[in-house]
């Protein structure tokens, strides 16, 4: 990838270099003139070029779009912060990487935080995690209210890690909100989530012949299974999981976002083979993402006892994407009691939330 | 001779078609490293008596094989006789190998105890450092992922595609680093090392091979791929 020096928006000239002086890269890409490339900011050239290693064969920034490169551990060790928030922010990242410390307590699966949004949080078009700091509070159709960060962080535990959240203002889920805030470090608040270069897993141009599993499968052995294993049960070594499970038990349950075709598709086309971004075409990320979510995972949270009427019920928000509770193959997916590891379906703390004046709620 | 011994006793049973598809390969094991070490006797010079190889101040590093996986040994030493991995050293005795031997040499090598080889390079704890982080947590801003990542927890290996990385030569696993950074070494599955290994600069390399070469070998346990290890 190219960078033309007159993507950048020369009002954000001044922001870049304040930001880089806290070890964070700032930049907003857009209109731009001469003025930049003439300030001699070198800081700002080198965040470009620096985009360009961080998200090799990536996408340009449209026009606009706020590009963030989130702060470095040494970045961390060498801000003047307290040293209190600094142990924070290090449990933070710790747990964020290795979330199997939480197994058995928050954690009912093989991953980890990490395992989804790789480069530990930070990297772009792996879905990484300061987004969520800039655009929460706020609605989320999913659960259909209005969602704090640890409210998203929750999700997380209770569908991709197939788990049980750390309470509400504990100390761990304080020290991950610190890591994803401080992430999140020199960004303004509230942006609209489009506009945010490399977030979430960008979609992927739509495939141009039906996706089809037959097909998948054949990319997945040929391109996934040596790290994943044949059967999808990932690899573990000297008893620690090294390559996560993509389907069974021990993968992301039935209600992750994940298990929607094409965030698994897109994730695939921008982060697999490992080291290898974007090195399967568009159709083969498609076919893979249909092969992989075609196979059986834990449960749903949100299950009824009915699969079909549990896809009805969040069609709109969530299961139109997703395979479960169509026929596949013959099978009817997900029309199971299996929730994996754990030993309870949902955890208390997902519940509703209203905030309207009594007698005008929903 | 098991084998023989069982044919007599069972002949024409169902029990006997069964042992006898099951008997060579637990009696393959014990012959295999014996065998093995009587191919190994030309390997000895490079690599030593203990396999633990060696490498020199100057002079052409020779790898550790003692207790990497089995059959990450025999695909090198295919790759050596099929041209796909070359080395003008290893290419003669390799070609030199029926293709059994070549199961048998490596079963022989995975057998015999590792090591931490005795440090050969001289490096800063600086140099140290940068290379204990790399091989744990990578640079994800330059998309260098973890050593760990792939070779597992404590870069120990994993199966038979991602090696035991830990205590090998510093000089050997820089000159493979190398290797792969510049094309001259191919078929690592789905290019993955190579990928990463273009994006190293040479204090990379420098520093991950010389802090890898100070940790400690896997004791032996291998994982199998789709499935927990042993």
């Amino acid at each position: 990838m190219k960078f033309n020096m007159s993507l950048l928006a020369s009002t954000m000239a001044s922001t870049a270099r304040s930001v880089l002086i806290l070890g964070s890269v700032v930049l907003m890409c857009g209109a731009f003139g001469d003025a930049l490339a003439q300030s001699g900011a070198k800081g700002d050239e080198d965040a470009l070029l620096g985009l360009d290693a961080i998200a090799p064969g990536a996408p340009m920034p449209r026009k606009g779009q706020f590009v963030h490169v989130p702060p470095t551990m040494d970045d961390l060790e060498a801000s003047s912060f307290h040293p209190k928030l600094k142990e924070a922010i290090r449990r933070g990242r710790d747990l964020f990487v290795n979330t199997q410390q939480l197994r058995g307590k928050n954690v009912f699966n093989d991953l980890n935080c990490a395992s989804c949004h790789m480069g530990e949080g930070r990297l772009p078009f792996s879905s990484p995690v300061w987004p969520a700091a800039i655009i929460l509070p706020n609605y989320r159709p999913k659960n259909d209210h209005v969602n704090s960060l640890e409210e998203r962080i929750a999700g997380c535990f209770s569908f991709s890690m197939n788990g049980k959240p750390p309470a509400y203002g504990s100390d761990d889920m304080l020290a991950l909100t610190a890591y994803h805030q401080w992430l999140a470090r020199g960004v303004p608040m509230y942006q609209p989530g489009n506009m945010m270069y490399g977030r979430g897993y960008p979609r992927i141009a739509e495939p141009d012949i039906e996706p089809d599993a037959v097909r998948g499968e054949a990319v997945y052995q040929a391109q996934c299974a040596i790290c994943h294993g044949p059967d999808g049960a990932g690899t573990s070594a000297r008893g620690e999981v090294v390559f996560p499970p993509v389907w069974g038990d021990g993968s992301y349950n039935w209600g992750a976002g994940i298990s929607r075709v094409f965030s698994l598709a897109a994730f695939a086309k921008h982060n697999m083979p490992l080291g290898k971004p974007r090195s399967l075409s568009d159709q083969e990320a498609w076919d893979v993402a249909v092969y992989i979510n075609s196979r059986e995972r834990p449960q749903d949270p949100r299950y009824t006892g009915d699969v079909r009427e549990t896809r009805q019920m969040y069609l709109e928000s969530f299961h139109k994407s997703t395979l479960y509770g169509t026929e596949f193959e013959g099978r009817l997916l997900g029309d199971h009691d299996n929730v994996g590891e754990k030993d309870f379906l949902k955890p208390d703390v997902l519940r509703p939330r209203s905030f309207a004046a009594p007698g005008q709620g929903d | 001779m098991i084998t023989s011994v069982l044919m007599r006793k069972h002949r024409g049973s169902l029990v006997a078609s069964v042992l006898l598809a099951l008997a060579p390969i637990a009696a393959h094991s014990d012959s295999a490293v014996e065998r093995g070490e009587a191919s190994a006797a030309i390997c000895i010079a490079c690599h030593q008596a203990d396999g633990n190889g060696i490498a020199l101040p100057g002079a052409n590093p020779w790898p550790r094989l003692a207790g990497l996986d089995p059959d990450y040994l025999a695909n090198q030493l295919r790759a050596f006789k099929s041209g796909e991995r070359q080395s003008a050293e290893m290419t003669p005795f390799a070609t030199m190998l029926s293709d059994e031997q070549i199961d048998d040499v490596a079963a022989y090598y995975s057998s015999l105890e590792a090591r931490t080889p005795e440090s050969s390079t001289e490096v800063s704890r600086d140099v140290l450092d940068a290379g204990q982080k790399l091989a744990r947590y990578g640079d994800w801003n330059r998309y260098i992922v973890p050593c760990t990542s792939c070779h597992g927890p404590d870069n120990q290996g994993v199966g038979s595609a991602f090696p035991d990385i830990s205590g090998q030569h510093a000089d050997y696993l820089a000159q493979q680093l190398t290797a792969w950074r510049e094309g001259t070494r191919r078929g690592d599955p789905l290019g993955l090392m190579q990928a990463i290994a273009e994006r190293m600069t040479d204090d990379d390399v420098t520093a991950v091979s010389a802090w890898l070469s100070t940790q400690p070998p896997a004791d032996g346990r291998v994982a199998k791929a789709g499935g927990k290890a042993e």
